[in-house]
């Protein structure tokens, strides 16, 4: 739960509907819009493992039927949180949508690599072309940091925009929004180098996306190019936001997930209401809920699914990111900080690439979620190749506050048992480290499981430092303080 | 079992009454002097818990009290949602009575020395009660515990606190702890960590991390390697916490007490250079021991979002690896890697002892505390006899039991209503077909039309616009020996007979000669010649599943004498149930013949009639409301009236 990326298209959707709707902090130098934009034209394609490719573009021109126009020109490209689409040759620029169609299609569950990542595509947006000059091509960005909201602005954007930190010009809107800046100082801020001409328009458009920013509570906004075409009067503009890169705060759910969702809803999208697949399910609100895709490359394994689907049904924590499934460094950590300090100890080590998995348990999950929590990690574990060197396991954790240790490793002991004659063919060294309430009692079964399966097995309490073990098993360091005893 | 039960003698004198156990703390009797800008917590904090955690203000309770605090820390509890007057609470061992209201407002008029609050409300509501919570002057830190709090919101709270002076502790954090003098929340743990770390009295080394979970290894850390804790506080992991390291390092700065810093900084956000420039500026002079962890985040393929939700690297400037390498420039004392911060944070204390810097104080005596009774029963380490024994089903797990038997099993064995009757009524799994004959009990006693007593009862009761449950049970209530009672009554009279080995014709002799009739013998029109076709799905059923069926073949053979002398006297419907059900309880094999003759003698056959005839009454009530009638109103022409004339009485 936290600030987290979004579909290009989604970020479209939402301004595009709110852009007119959000109430303005302050008032703009223009008149409010007399009516609303129409909607978006978006079409998403989605490639899900084992789709028939032509398939869904088969579907997707059902679904838009304005791509089916031959005099039109589209903008195809993954929408995928890549970066520097460009740069990776992952844009189709200014084709007709037999074109478009054929480049999807060649690339559509292709595995691409994106600087140093590796990833299928399968997620790609269709846009019209927007034909514009080169001088109407602006960068905005709104990032949230302590103090604000940061707006960078240049008047010289496009792919090749360069170092915006140097380049561009800042305004900070304060916290307290009684102190958002006057149209003037937004101007003199952010638009110097800009005509004074269309300052008008900008700093219209400029508070009007801020009203959006705030009113869906985006952290970050990135808008490049934004080609911003004044009509005649200069009165008003059009706008167009041809690439975008959002995040959005997924804990403000609660509050925003009625805008996000119904900007998104199939009458905003301009489509029949019976387009959105929403498999027979009863959305809560008036479009889908926000979809937050994993970062390009990072896609949810089986696994990962599984564990992310347990962890929002319950109040207890359970993540599990997988890093490298051939690795032979598996840690079952118990508690957010110490999940992380074990990561590092192993890094610290030498063992990065070694390490397979990040992820936590805690929150007191019971003995069941752990005992599924700790069955998958065993599972990935156990179905990598084995290695000559054997496997190190690491069931660590801090000292807990209220979780019963006794309890929660009753379900690691379990899983421990159900693969242990597995753990011995593979080789597999496990070091235990934990503390807390009743951690005497957890510590005690957990050894004699140990002993009673013959593992490779140590372990310790409240006396080891918390990510000690680590250290011990991969450098083969020594330690005076004593395994622990019972 | 023994027990001490106080009786009251009449004089009172020596009445123990549970009052007599409870402490109760007088108000400060004038205002106390305000504490030092630098001093958020001392031994005479007060403060209020927003919400209702009774773990928690317990646990801050039992704190105060190893302590030795002379009153609670916590002065009241807020709960909105009202509902409650007072808490009750242990002090030691014994109990105190915490005040709880339902507005802010009247709690800070009731008690104007409290000066903290440790909030608890949800992610969702927190903005909203720490913003009224900041309205009072009196308040001078909040600790908000909520995890997920939107980000504009904690910056918005974060804002107006920075106006108004307030310390925000967290969001999303456990919170923070004075040794020997105030503990926020959860804190520390149990007790035993408590009394392990020795927070019951105060140390050298003050410590800001980032994360709560970590901060219990800190004290751990520090208390093996050092004097102790001298104040903790875990400033939460979102991104925008309240207070930061620089505020919290600024305090210990300032306090005269605290001898080592101690700061664990985490991957993301910029706050560790502000320590950083804090020390250059030579605001800070203490030394400091630091860390910031997740060094492992550069050295991964592809970003992670780890535990915390501010733990993420927008820069190299807020990666953990770059942090680390500049406090170290900058003098703090950091360690090659977390695993070696004990000997650095050893080093650092020693040469301070030495310099004469620190001086140890003698340890007090480690105070003891009482253990909670359920988590004593949790440890298994006490017992104690229950008040109420249950063997039929048991909730209490992650799925619902039926006497042992999982309800998905229920289903998956697809064991149906009489399988569920089995399990709950015996305790035992029956065989297939005696699952089924149950079924089969209640459809034929499900309903026999509305007129008779227990039908008319309900219709009646329905009628006069009562619930369904009323009138279900006021047709329930006719069930007895008379009605619905053939059944008890056939298997208990067909079984002694056959038991004492009584021939059919001896027994038919028998009842004639004792002028009883027997019960479950006769029918109003069916005979033998027009039989009831009830009886023979019964009886085919039986002969074919049951494995023996003695009861029910005597039955038939005192049929065969009844019937000779009267053509309609047959084994009804409630007769055939009836020795049907004693020879399932008897041959099925689940059941030693005490337990069958028991369960018969509980009159578990009205149970079957019961719940079959249920049906059936229910039937009548949804057909009286369907047909919308009215209040039923006995016609007197059809009563009788006797005696209505004046009786004389001759006294």
């Amino acid at each position: 739960m936290s600030a987290k990326s979004i579909f290009e298209a989604d970020g479209k959707a939402i301004i595009n509907y709110h852009l007119t709707r959000a109430p303005v902090i302050k008032p703009s130098p223009l008149p409010s819009p007399a009516s609303h934009n129409p909607p978006p034209k978006l079409a998403t394609l989605h490639f899900a493992e084992g789709d028939d490719v032509q398939g869904v573009l088969d579907a997707t021109e059902t679904k838009y039927p304005w791509l089916l126009n031959t005099e039109s020109r589209f903008v195809a490209k993954p929408d995928q949180l890549i970066k520097r689409r460009g740069k990776s040759g992952l844009l189709c620029l200014n084709k007709p949508w037999s074109e478009a169609r054929k480049w999807i299609e060649e690339r559509a569950r292709k595995e691409q690599r994106v600087e140093t990542v590796d990833g299928i595509l399968n997620h790609f947006l269709v846009e019209p072309f927007v034909p514009h000059p080169a001088n109407t091509e602006y960068y905005i960005c709104i990032q949230s940091e302590r103090e604000g909201d940061l707006i960078y602005f240049t008047h010289e954007g496009g792919v090749d925009v360069g170092d915006v930190d140097a380049k561009a010009e800042k305004l900070l809107i304060p916290v307290d929004l009684t102190q958002y800046p006057s149209n003037d100082e937004i101007a003199k801020g952010l638009l110097s180098k800009v005509p004074k001409g269309i300052h008008n328009v900008l700093v219209d458009f400029i508070a009007r996306l801020y009203g959006v920013y705030v009113e869906c509570q985006f952290t970050y906004l990135e808008i490049n190019p934004l080609v911003v075409i004044p009509n005649a009067e200069q009165t008003s503009a059009d706008v167009y936001f041809l690439d975008l890169a959002a995040k959005l705060d997924q804990t403000a759910e609660f509050e925003c997930g009625v805008k996000w969702a119904i900007a998104r809803s199939a009458t905003a999208l301009g489509l029949p209401a019976t387009a959105q697949a929403t498999n027979g399910k009863v959305n809560i609100d008036a479009g889908p809920p926000m979809d937050f895709p994993a970062p390009f490359g990072r896609e949810m394994s089986k696994e990962e699914a599984y564990i992310a689907e347990m962890d929002a049904k319950t109040g207890a924590s359970l993540k599990l990111t997988v890093l490298n499934s051939q690795g032979r460094i598996w840690t079952l950590v118990a508690g957010g900080g110490a999940s992380v300090v074990y990561a590092d100890a192993i890094a610290s080590a030498g063992f990065a690439s070694e390490l397979a998995n990040y992820g936590e348990y805690s929150g007191a999950p019971t003995e069941t979620q752990t005992f599924h929590y700790a069955r998958t990690v065993l599972d990935l574990m156990l179905r990598a190749p084995m290695r000559p060197e054997g496997k190190v396991l690491f069931i660590g954790g801090g000292i807990a506050n209220f979780t019963n240790v006794a309890s929660t490793f009753k379900g690691v002991i379990r899983a421990l048992r159900e693969v242990a004659p597995l753990l011995n063919e593979h080789k597999v060294q496990i070091w235990v480290r934990r503390a807390g309430p009743n951690y005497q009692e957890g510590l005690r079964n957990i050894k004699a499981v140990g002993q009673e399966l013959e593992l490779d097995m140590h372990v310790y309490g409240p006396d080891m430092h918390v990510s000690g073990i680590v250290p011990l098993a991969l450098l083969g360091k020594t330690s005076e303080v004593k395994e622990f005893s019972g | 079992m023994p027990s001490v039960v106080p009786v009251p003698n009449g004089d009172g004198a020596d009445m123990l009454s549970a009052n007599d156990n409870i402490r109760r703390f007088a108000a400060p009797s004038r205002p106390l002097s305000p504490p030092a800008e630098h001093t958020l917590f001392h031994t005479k904090t007060r403060c209020f818990v927003y919400g209702l955690q009774p773990r928690a203000v317990q646990g801050m309770l039992d704190f105060d009290f190893i302590c030795k605090r002379k009153t609670p820390s916590v002065a009241a509890i807020i709960y909105t949602f009202g509902g409650q007057f007072i808490s009750k609470m242990y002090w030691g061992t014994s109990e105190t009575l915490l005040p709880v209201y339902e507005t802010v407002e009247k709690a800070m008029a009731k008690h104007p020395d409290v000066d903290v609050v440790v909030n608890f409300a949800s992610s969702r509501s927190v903005y909203s009660s720490t913003m009224e919570l900041m309205e009072c002057p009196q308040v001078r830190c909040i600790a908000i515990i909520a995890e997920g709090v939107p980000e504009r919101r904690a910056r918005e709270i974060m804002h107006v606190a920075r106006k108004k002076g307030v310390t925000i502790i967290g969001p999303a954090t456990v919170g923070g702890i004075k040794p020997g003098a105030f503990k926020i929340g959860n804190t520390g743990g149990m007790m035993d960590n408590i009394v392990a770390s020795k927070l019951y009295r105060p140390g050298s080394v003050a410590y800001v991390s980032k994360s709560g979970g970590m901060s219990n290894e800190l004290n751990n850390i520090i208390a093996n390697t050092t004097d102790g804790v001298y104040e903790g506080v875990a400033i939460g992991g979102d991104r925008y916490p309240g207070t930061t390291f620089i505020d919290h390092m600024l305090r210990y700065q300032a306090d005269p007490d605290c001898k080592i810093l101690l700061l664990l900084g985490e991957v993301g956000g910029v706050e560790e250079y502000r320590v950083i420039e804090a020390v250059k500026s030579g605001k800070i002079t203490k030394p400091i021991v630091a860390w910031a962890i997740g060094t492992v985040a550069g050295l991964l393929k592809t970003e992670v979002q780890f535990g915390h939700a501010g733990s993420f690297a927008n820069s190299q400037l807020e990666t953990a690896v770059t942090k680390n390498k500049a406090m170290k420039e900058a003098g703090f004392h950091v360690p090659d890697t977390f695993e070696d911060l004990p000997e650095v944070l050893l080093a650092l204390y020693q040469k301070l002892v030495k310099e004469g810097a620190i001086k140890p104080k003698p340890e007090p005596v480690v105070p003891k505390i009482p253990m909670d009774y359920s988590w004593a029963q949790e440890l298994g380490l006490i017992r104690k006899p229950a008040a109420f024994i249950s063997t039929i089903s048991d909730d209490r797990g992650q799925e619902l039991l039926y006497a042992g038997m999982p309800i998905s099993d229920v289903f998956r064995e697809n064991i149906g209503i009489g399988g569920v009757m089995s399990l709950l009524w015996f305790r035992r799994r029956l065989p297939d077909y005696a699952g089924k004959f149950l079924e089969m009990v209640l459809m034929l006693t499900a309903d026999h039309g509305p007129a008779v007593s227990g039908a008319m009862n309900t219709i009646i009761t329905t009628r006069a616009g009562k619930d369904l449950i009323s009138a279900l049970v006021s047709g329930l209530l006719t069930i007895g020996s008379r009605f619905g009672g053939a059944l008890d009554g056939a298997a208990e009279e067909f079984s002694r007979a056959y038991d004492k080995g009584l021939t059919p014709r001896q027994f038919v002799d028998t009842m004639r000669k004792q002028n009883k009739l027997i019960p479950g013998i006769g029918h109003r029109i069916k005979s033998r010649n027009n039989p009831d076709l009830r009886v023979e799905l019964v009886k085919d059923y039986v002969k074919a599943k049951f494995p023996s069926t003695k009861l029910l073949d005597y039955a038939l053979a005192v049929e065969s004498v009844t019937t000779s002398k009267k053509d309609n006297l047959i084994l009804n419907v409630d007769g055939c149930i009836a020795v049907c059900f004693v020879d399932l309880l008897r041959n099925c094999g689940a059941f030693s013949a005490e337990e069958a003759e028991e369960y018969l003698k509980m009159g578990v056959m009205n149970g079957l009639f019961v719940l079959g005839r249920s049906i059936g009454l229910i039937a009548h009530f949804l057909d009286q409301k369907r047909l919308r009638t009215g209040l039923y109103r006995h016609p007197t022409q059809d009563i009788h009236y006797v005696g209505s004339e004046r009786v004389e009485v001759t006294i």
